[in-house]
């Protein structure tokens, strides 16, 4: 008891300290504080938003296109991290010598050199060196364009009757909900299955389809143009967010890869041959009974990869990718000066998103955590 | 030899035992082999290289199609990059003109000419051999002590932990034995990234010992302290670690003390590596068997007694591969240290991109290349390192 | 309260704690050293030589301050620092003085508890482009990708003007000039905006230095000069003085070719510049030959000028706004009497 009072005591004098310390400097040099400059007007531009933002906006609006651009760049790292990872997790376990090797050699590489390196390679040794706007090399016909400013692809611009493909889509989706829950219930009742994954492939594609042709495709392509200095319309990609992505994808893919393969052997053999006793089709051995056993042991390191990669999109402040590490703590943090408050709320939003992803893991695993006897 | 178990179980079998003469008698049995067949030599499209080829190679349509594309990714990666790195490459040359050649490769000279800072920064040259010394007795002391049967480990790691970082200390910054004094300013390329590497993860590895002893800990206030204090560092990216010691450190102290940069990038370095090095430690912990603490305990051990004497010694020697492990991420990293504007080894290189003398369009792939291959060498080094210790550890319990 | 003083003590024990007191001077004066913060290489304004030796005008306001002091223009530590890290390092007492190209604004006189004592370099933003693009004016730059650096007033500025003029763009802003400058000439951007003194200054830093342009616009005023803590007036007027007295200087025709005639002057106000009469110095705490060994050591303000950034260095700036008041420019500095 007299030691926790100590170690409670200290930690208030070192906190106190700290704080005194603050205080005194920050009165001393008449440097401001609190939370006032979040609605004063920013007054710089930032090269890519998702939502509506002008030099006239606000720091906390800068905060939010910050807040946003880190979620899209780790959404979009996620994804492509999942899918090379579990391709390069499987391929490592292929009987294929070779594959196998090469799956060895992507892994043992991109694990072992620094994240920052890889970016600032794709940022400044490839991506930089694309030809110009003018020479731009151009991809299908003239619909898109790659150059040294980013990737420009053509968008879909919705005209009168678009909103019945989308409704098209939703109803589709729904119908497989339906359909999902029916078929449930008549496996249990009568023992019959329903091919649902495939039908509900069917439906997913076929009726937003068909929707489509029949309201003579509402859709018209925005291609992006050569004006003045710049493309201009269509989607961009800016090289930014294109060699962050790559970085972040290809390095965490290494790990996840590693994490897939250890997922899958964890499963014991028997438990194929078990499989295979009860006659089991090799597929349906794969999709019952390794990968619900892989996952539970993929899962939960998947999961902390993740997060990593979340984490490690701060890189970007090394690029001009607008993140929040490069626009809040660093742009915003330059402009008004107030480092403790910038700091403290970028600490803690980095913070919320990994302690709300630990509590849905608990949850997970407590959910999942095998019933033993 | 399953011919034999079979030809047994026929024998004792009566109703199935053939009759071949009239008198039942083994002799007569004839048509029961005598001596064992000459061994056939494995069908050929098991053996040899072909038949290796045929195995892991070419066995099912599928796995053809997998190797064609192998073949096919092989052949689009290495050709390219040993014509680059090798055929094509510039080895010498004194300034841009040599690699502004047509269809150059990388320009091994650009790194030719800036190797003394990419190892030593701008530390003053005629001072440099005071860092040559430091990695020398640093190598020759390390090297040993990775080979368990080395007479005397206990003594160098002593030697390591605790007399090396303050001959190091002084002999690099200098100031007193008549050595010029070199600020750390000065300081970079390899020395920073091994500077803070190594400073990190020895710095670390008491205080994650603490953390996860009090994580562990009885005593609801400084467990939840400990809790607390690891996850907030493993919440948060490094990178606004380093900008806080870099920017709001100086605003936490009082007015008038004010330390060196590269100190408080060590210091938050030091701060966030020991958070993971806790949860290394406490995986250590929680695999000792109860038996031991309750040993311990019947012993009449105190708490730090049981810790020092018996948990500790198995548990941190059983979380050796993670220590390892944690010290490759925290190398790895040491490269974040640049977006704060210390030069280590990345940074250096980099900053020589904007040379004058030396811009080309092959510099930074060249640069980049090389800083991979030093930053790829050490950390795929530690790493099997690892595997080989784990292994190790993974035979003693096997065998228990 | 006595807790901290314990706390302090501990620090300080360290070897890599110093103390910066109130007092700036005593404090200096015991270091024996000025510890002066600069940029991270800006040629013309603060560059290491390939000896590793500091150059530049803002260099030269570091050495001015230090012959003053010392009789020694040498007795300079030099502390390289980011845009961002400039203030805190500053404030914090990191380093005595910072003279690293940072513009006077309102703000960071007023709200980040720091002093500037006087201009060294009247700047003001333009443009730099490719010679290629035909480009004659800003105003035909709509629609551009403009690289620059974050945390600078340029960033502002830059959105400031093309706001006004109704334009588009597309900001591609960096921590670091390096990497502002290889982004630019790597293509990524069609503008490169910042100080114009700057950008003639990385503009040797490119491959072929021949092929950017600078624009005739400038579209800001940017007066560049040293920056102290606020609270140590003592120490604030030092450093304005040093760089007055490089300016009174040229504008006495005193320079360090001629100074040993200029002792014998009879002109009375070179014979206050140089301390022969009254006690100028000393009122200032240091002592009264501070403007003699300013000059001899460092030079006065146009050989500065002209040795760094003017006609004898590679950026070779006119002088235009940084000429004397008496030539067409507004470089003016208050009388020594």
């Amino acid at each position: 008891m007299f030691f926790q009072a100590l170690v409670l005591g200290s930690f208030g004098l070192f906190v106190w300290f700290i704080v005194d310390n603050t205080i005194t400097n920050l009165e001393k040099q008449n440097i401001a504080s609190g939370f006032d400059f979040m609605s004063t007007t920013a007054g710089f531009g930032i090269v890519q938003s998702l939502i509506d933002y002008s030099e006239e906006a606000s720091y906390g609006r800068a905060f939010l296109v910050a807040l946003l651009n880190t979620l899209l760049v780790s959404a979009l790292g996620i994804f492509f991290a999942t899918i090379i990872g579990f391709l390069i997790g499987i391929a490592r376990l292929s009987p294929n010598w070779l594959l196998s090797r090469l799956a060895a050699v992507y892994i043992e590489t991109f694990r072992n050199i620094p994240l920052l390196l890889q970016i600032l390679f794709w940022y400044i040794a490839v991506l930089s060196n694309l030809p110009g706007p003018r020479n731009s090399l151009m991809l299908w016909g003239d619909a898109g364009a790659l150059n040294s400013r980013g990737l420009y692809l053509p968008a879909p611009v919705p005209q009168d009757g678009a909103g019945f493909v989308v409704a098209a889509l939703l109803v589709a989706v729904a119908i497989i909900f339906g359909l999902r829950h029916w078929a449930r219930r008549r496996q249990l009742e009568t023992g019959q299955q329903f091919p649902l994954f495939r039908v509900g492939c069917g439906i997913l594609i076929s009726l937003p389809l068909v929707v489509l042709l029949l309201t003579g495709i509402p859709y018209t392509a925005e291609i992006p143009e050569l004006r003045g200095f710049n493309y201009r319309g269509g989607i961009r990609l800016i090289p930014e967010l294109m060699a962050l992505v790559i970085a972040l994808a290809i390095y965490t893919a290494a790990f996840i890869a590693e994490i897939v393969r250890a997922g899958i052997q964890s499963v014991s053999w028997g438990q194929s041959e078990a499989a295979m006793a009860l006659g089991l089709r090799p597929g349906v051995t794969l999709r019952l009974i390794i990968i619900p056993q892989a996952m539970r042991v993929i899962i939960p390191p998947l999961t902390s990869q993740y997060l990593n990669l979340t984490k490690n999109s701060s890189l970007a402040a090394a690029m001009a990718y607008p993140e929040l590490t490069s626009v809040f703590a660093g742009t915003v943090l330059n402009q008004t000066g107030q480092a403790i408050e910038v700091l403290g709320i970028t600490m803690a939003v980095y913070l919320s998103i990994s302690l709300l992803t630990s509590l849905a893991m608990n949850w997970y695993n407590a959910r999942n955590a095998l019933v033993e006897r | 030899m399953p011919e034999m178990h079979w030809l047994n179980a026929d024998m004792n079998d009566d109703t199935s035992r053939p009759v071949a003469g009239g008198k039942n008698s083994a002799q007569n049995l004839r048509f029961v082999r005598e001596e064992f067949l000459a061994e056939e030599p494995a069908p050929v499209s098991t053996v040899g290289i072909s038949g290796w080829m045929r195995i892991n190679l070419f066995s099912s349509p599928l796995n053809i199609i997998l190797t064609a594309f192998s073949l096919y990714l092989v052949w689009l990666i290495v050709p390219p990059v040993i014509e680059w790195a090798f055929i094509n490459a510039i080895w010498e040359g004194e300034d841009r003109n040599a690699c502004l050649v047509d269809n150059a490769g990388a320009c091994w000279a650009f790194i030719d000419a800036k190797f003394g800072q990419i190892i030593y920064g701008r530390y003053t040259i005629d001072e440099r051999w005071r860092v040559d010394l430091v990695y020398l007795i640093g190598a020759g002391a390390l090297i040993p002590l990775l080979f368990e049967k080395m007479p005397g480990r206990r003594y160098l790691a002593l030697f390591l932990i605790l007399i090396y970082p303050v001959f190091a200390f002084v002999l690099l910054t200098g100031g007193n034995f008549g050595l010029p004094h070199v600020e750390t300013a000065l300081w970079g390329g390899l020395l920073v990234t091994l500077v803070v590497a190594v400073v990190g993860i020895v710095a670390s590895l008491p205080l994650g010992i603490l953390l996860a002893l009090g994580r562990r800990s009885d005593m609801p206030v400084v467990r939840m302290f400990c809790i607390g204090f690891i996850e907030l560092w493993r919440g948060v990216p490094l990178i606004t670690v380093l900008f806080m010691a870099s920017v709001m450190l100086p605003l936490f102290l009082p007015e008038g003390v004010n330390f060196d940069k590269l100190i408080r990038v060590l210091i938050g370095v030091a701060l966030f590596s020991s958070a993971y090095m806790a949860e290394v430690v406490r995986g250590g912990l929680q695999a000792i068997p109860r038996g031991q603490y309750e040993a311990a305990h019947a012993l009449g051990l105190s708490y730090w007694q049981s810790m020092g004497f018996i948990i500790l010694p198995q548990a941190l020697r059983m979380v050796i591969p993670g220590i390892v492990n944690t010290f490759i991420g925290l190398f790895k990293d040491t490269t974040l240290v640049l977006i704060v504007g210390l030069f280590d080894l990345l940074g250096i290189i980099q900053l020589n991109f904007t040379d004058p003398n030396w811009s080309t369009p092959q510099t930074a792939a060249t640069g980049y290349a090389f800083a991979g291959l030093i930053f790829w060498a050490f950390c795929f080094g530690m790493s099997r390192y690892s595997i080989r210790v784990e292994n190790k550890l993974n035979e003693g319990t096997r065998r228990a | 309260m006595k807790f901290r003083y314990l706390m302090t003590a501990f620090l300080g024990a360290s070897c890599f704690a110093s103390a910066a007191m109130a007092a700036t001077l005593e404090d200096v004066k015991s270091k024996g050293y000025v510890q002066c913060g600069v940029s991270q290489g800006l040629p013309g304004f603060s560059n290491p030589d390939d000896a590793g030796d500091w150059q530049g005008i803002d260099v030269d306001v570091c050495r001015a301050v230090a012959a003053a002091i010392f009789g020694d223009a040498d007795k300079v530590k030099y502390t390289p620092l980011s845009a961002k890290e400039r203030f805190t390092a500053l404030q914090s007492g990191e380093v005595d003085l910072l003279s690293r190209n940072t513009t006077w604004t309102a703000t960071r006189d007023t709200a980040l508890g720091l002093d500037f004592t006087g201009v060294n370099y009247y700047d003001g933003q333009g443009f730099l482009v490719r010679r290629s693009l035909g480009i004659k004016s800003a105003l035909e730059l709509n629609g551009a990708a403009v690289c620059t650096n974050t945390g600078t007033t340029t960033e502002l500025n830059v959105a400031d003007y093309f706001r006004a003029n109704d334009m588009e763009y597309e900001v591609v802003a960096f921590e670091k000039a390096d990497e502002v400058v290889a982004a630019y000439d790597a293509g990524r951007c069609d503008v490169y905006t910042t100080d114009q003194s700057a950008l003639y200054a990385n503009r040797l830093k490119m491959e072929n230095a021949d092929e950017h342009v600078v624009l005739p616009e400038i579209i800001s005023k940017e007066p560049l000069g040293p920056v102290v803590r606020q609270g140590d007036d003592q120490w604030a007027d030092i450093v304005a003085w040093s760089l007055h007295a490089m300016v009174n200087a040229e504008e006495l025709g005193v320079s360090s070719a001629n100074i040993a005639d200029m002792r014998k002057s009879t002109n009375p106000a070179i014979r206050r510049l140089l301390g022969i009469e009254g006690t100028f110095g000393e009122n200032l705490g240091v002592s009264n030959m501070w403007a003699d060994h300013i000059v001899s050591q460092v030079g006065n303000y146009g050989e500065s000028f002209d040795r760094n950034v003017g006609k004898d260095s590679p950026l070779e700036i006119t002088r235009g706004l940084n000429a004397l008041w008496s030539n067409g420019g507004i470089m003016y500095a208050p009388p020594i009497r």
